[in-house]
């Protein structure tokens, strides 16, 4: 009885856990089974069919894509977040920047690849002002369909996501603490290198490599803009999934979706490391 | 310390460039979506929005979707993180791990390894987009995790249960018209930031060949890029309506309960 009455509060948690199990949980494991499975039977043909040239070739250009990304997004994020931080907490900007980079992060894959087809396609609103006035053209052979492009737009929305992880830890930047080194005879140069940026790294190395995580993850906007060719692992991913020509094909998503699963944890691991760092005084 | 008149004027201008970075894409969105032939302006691809009935079909899928997220989700997650809170407090890290889950296990790879999953939901519920519900769920879950974690960690719910019970309330009076109410800007927070997530969502709706919003604008994109990109400008506004709602209503609540 005194065990039952302790254990059947918990009994309320099945719905909850048989829900995320079923649609979170088994998705994940069939993924993991499936790369290292062929017809029920174990085989490491999935997983060395990823070092086949075409599948590392993708792989070096999504880890490029991300990287590259992710440093552009930190950077322009970080300086947006301050500007932003800088205004006030309630402040109209802050409301409306944090707004928009919601949107744009979260939401933003497919109207991205729109906005830029509008801005800088062939028949962008951009393309033919300049192409108008100056006689230039930006269009060139299409670079906005290529890896030039992707990381461009790309930018657009790892920018707002670096707005929204950075903006928590410049709010825990005390202002005590400038006042406290400027006490002691720093000035703003002094300050910002000794004091603030050691501080702030931790928050921002995270920052980064969430950013780099999340755009080695996402799909929608490669999937709106890029028609031909499979550049990247989430679009190898796309075709795997839907070309039914080659056998074994439905197993090689498996297997890439593995590879992007190990991708993601080991920089998620680090992110959490970074985050245990950074939360010691961001409190 | 006040910022030097040097300093705000950078400021500006700095601010100035991202302005210009950030909506320049989308003026030239809507310039885009209302250029006619010979330098006329026209509001077709707009009208498309309600006229064409594929869009306007999918459209209609992807509101409904948004409702049926909230609903499931709001049904399924209130309650449990209630219950964790007064009743199963060691299990709290449990819930936040697993509700965080989604973040590291992309989109992408659900779609992959659900397929069997689907294939059960379809026997049992018949084929429909609505189907697409019980995965959202799922993806938007972190999300309305910290929106209602952060309300519900703000109040004293077991005091205010055990006040509840004292006076002879079952559990259900207290979830439903104790703690919620004490809640409600973490809720509203929670249905606005996933009213958002699912118009947006691509990724898992394509490759299970649904056709919701997003989908028929990238399929649009293809034989009519005006409607496409009109419909884009359009979701992305009212999404940014959406989250700016909640950021003053979300504030403002807080404000007062000070």
């Amino acid at each position: 009885m005194s065990r039952f009455s302790r254990l059947a509060p918990s009994l309320a948690l099945l719905p909850f856990l048989l829900y995320l199990t079923v649609f979170l949980l088994v998705p994940t494991i069939t993924v993991v089974v499936g790369a290292f499975t062929e017809g029920g039977r174990f085989t490491l043909s999935n997983i060395t069919a990823l070092v086949d040239p075409v599948t590392l070739a993708a792989l070096r250009t999504s880890v490029l894509l991300s990287a590259v990304s992710a440093l552009i997004g930190a950077t322009f994020g970080a300086v947006l977040a301050y500007l932003v931080v800088t205004g006030g907490r309630r402040s109209w900007l802050r409301r409306s920047v944090t707004s928009l980079s919601g949107v744009l992060a979260q939401c933003g894959g497919v109207m991205l690849a729109f906005a830029f087809i509008a801005t800088i396609g062939f028949s962008g609103t951009l393309t033919i002002w300049l192409r108008d006035h100056f006689g230039i053209d930006i269009f060139g052979s299409g670079w906005l369909f290529a890896l030039p492009g992707l990381i461009l737009v790309y930018a657009y929305f790892q920018i707002p996501l670096m707005v929204i992880v950075f903006l928590p830890a410049l709010d825990g930047i005390k202002p005590q603490w400038r006042e406290a080194s400027v006490n002691l005879g720093a000035n703003a140069w002094q300050y910002w290198t000794q004091v603030a940026f050691p501080l702030l790294r931790p928050a921002f190395l995270g920052a980064t490599l969430l950013l780099f995580a999340n755009a080695f993850a996402a799909y929608a906007t490669a999937a709106a803009l890029v028609s031909q060719g499979n550049p990247i692992v989430p679009l190898l991913i796309r075709s795997g999934l839907s070309s039914e020509v080659l056998l074994g094909h439905q197993h090689l998503a498996f297997a890439l979706a593995f590879e992007m699963i190990v991708v993601v944890a080991i920089v998620m691991g680090i992110y959490g490391l970074l985050l245990q760092r950074t939360s010691r005084w961001l409190r | 310390m006040r910022p030097s008149g040097t300093f705000r004027v950078v400021r500006m201008l700095m601010l100035l460039g991202f302005a210009v970075l950030f909506f320049g894409p989308l003026l030239a969105m809507l310039d885009f979506s209302t250029r006619g032939v010979d330098g006329s302006r026209t509001w077709d691809a707009w009208a498309n929005l309600v006229k064409d009935p594929e869009l306007n079909r999918a459209i209609v899928s992807s509101l409904l979707l948004a409702l049926f997220t909230v609903l499931l989700m709001l049904l399924l997650l209130v309650p449990t993180m209630i219950w964790v809170r007064l009743r199963v407090p060691r299990a709290t890290r449990l819930l936040e791990f697993l509700c965080l889950l989604p973040l590291t296990i992309p989109a992408l790879v659900i779609v992959v390894g659900i397929t069997n999953v689907y294939q059960w939901v379809t026997y049992l519920l018949g084929d429909s987009i609505l189907n697409l519900t019980f995965v959202y769920v799922v993806l938007v879950l972190p999300f309305a995790y910290r929106a209602i974690e952060s309300s519900l960690s703000s109040i004293d719910a077991t005091t205010l249960a055990e006040a509840a019970r004292s006076l002879g309330a079952g559990w259900w009076t207290v979830i439903g018209r104790i703690i919620v109410p004490n809640i409600w800007s973490g809720v509203l927070s929670a249905a606005f930031v996933s009213v958002a997530l699912v118009l947006g969502e691509y990724t898992i709706a394509s490759l299970l060949n649904y056709e919701n919003m997003q989908v028929v604008i990238a399929l649009l994109g293809k034989s009519d890029a005006n409607t496409s990109v009109a419909a884009s400008l359009a979701a992305i506004i009212f999404a940014f309506v959406l989250l700016m709602l909640l950021s003053v209503f979300g504030r403002s609540r807080r404000a007062e309960g000070r």
